[in-house]
């Protein structure tokens, strides 16, 4: 195979297996937020921020694979 | 279909042999702009606050509240809270000057093609690393402070039993990958939201990219909070005295 179609093979698979475990992480602490939210409605206040804190902490592995992909694809 | 990414910024001009690059000139930019609105404020302080006084007041105190409440320590929270509130409305300004409308047609023309003068400043990856590398040595020298310097090396390199100084190694690379993971998560987050941008808009420029841009603005805020508030976090348990070391400072 020529090299940019090797590249292009790479990045795909860089972010579509990087994006699983992200995308089960985000999705087990929506549930759990809900579930806490539905429990509680007063605390929503206070469980909606640090849920998008840690979302956006459980996202990072994501980010880097995208990082990775990007870094394959245009340089 | 082509599209004009780069993962370096572009050079737009030389200063002697020092390239400026269309990121510096707008961190420069959104720099001046934050310095010159805080010297408005400054100097118009008022007992009864006007509008912008009262959004500086609001933003100022809840954020303080917020440093407060991580540290549990008032004055600790003194300590730390410019550097968390700087970083943060840093980010927070460069990352949502990004949505001002029409600022990406500002091109200029040079031998490397056309340049956008406009450029997300976190999409900059030296940016993000420099400030990365000040909250890590930060944290490195609010560590030092509180264990002093032996104690901090004796964090590391632990001769007690294998097990411990297996463990302080891994130290030494949790430490290290700090720097990598507090810059890329910004870098990535930022760079994404422009490739996926200009993606979107190459393939239909009408409808379809509004609820990426939408997704945009969200990340732009949610990444300026959670930089600052990694930071304010490592801080804090750099600047903590653990359990088992008071027990050893109290028997020594």
């Amino acid at each position: 195979m020529e090299t940019a179609a090797l590249k292009a093979l790479a990045a795909g698979l860089a972010i579509g297996l990087g994006a699983l475990g992200p995308a089960i992480g985000e999705g087990l602490i929506a549930s759990k937020a809900m579930e806490a939210i539905g429990r509680n409605p007063e605390a929503s206040v206070k469980i909606t921020p640090v849920m998008f804190v840690t979302m956006a902490i459980t996202e990072s592995t994501g980010i880097y694979a995208l990082v990775i992909a990007l870094i394959i694809l245009f340089s | 279909m082509q599209l004009n990414i780069s993962i370096a910024p572009e050079i737009i001009f030389y200063i002697k042999s020092f390239p400026v690059t269309n990121s510096l000139i707008w961190s420069v930019f959104i720099s001046g702009f934050l310095i010159l609105i805080t010297l408005i404020i400054r100097f118009s302080l008022k007992m009864v606050p006007g509008r912008l006084q009262n959004c500086a007041e609001i933003l100022v105190e809840e954020s303080f509240n917020f440093v407060r409440s991580v540290t549990g320590d008032e004055e600790r929270a003194k300590k730390i809270f410019p550097l968390f509130c700087t970083l943060f409305i840093f980010i927070l300004a460069a990352n949502l000057f990004t949505f001002i409308p029409g600022q990406a047609a500002i091109n200029i023309k040079s031998q490397a093609g056309t340049i956008s003068i406009f450029r997300a400043v976190m999409a900059d990856y030296g940016t993000v690393l420099v400030l990365t590398i000040i909250s890590v040595i930060i944290i490195q020298v609010a560590a030092i402070m509180t264990h002093g310097p032996l104690g901090y090396i004796g964090k590391f390199l632990n001769f007690q039993s294998p097990l411990k100084f297996f463990l302080g190694l891994m130290d030494i690379v949790g430490e290290m990958a700090k720097v990598l993971s507090l810059s890329f998560r910004l870098f990535g987050n930022i760079f994404a939201g422009e490739v996926l941008g200009m993606v979107m808009l190459s393939l239909f420029p009408f409808i379809a990219p509004l609820p990426f841009m939408f997704l945009g603005v969200l990340t732009a805020i949610v990444q300026a909070f959670v930089f600052a508030t990694l930071t304010l976090v490592f801080i804090t348990l750099a600047s903590e005295i653990e359990e088992d070391e008071l027990v050893e400072q109290a028997s020594i």
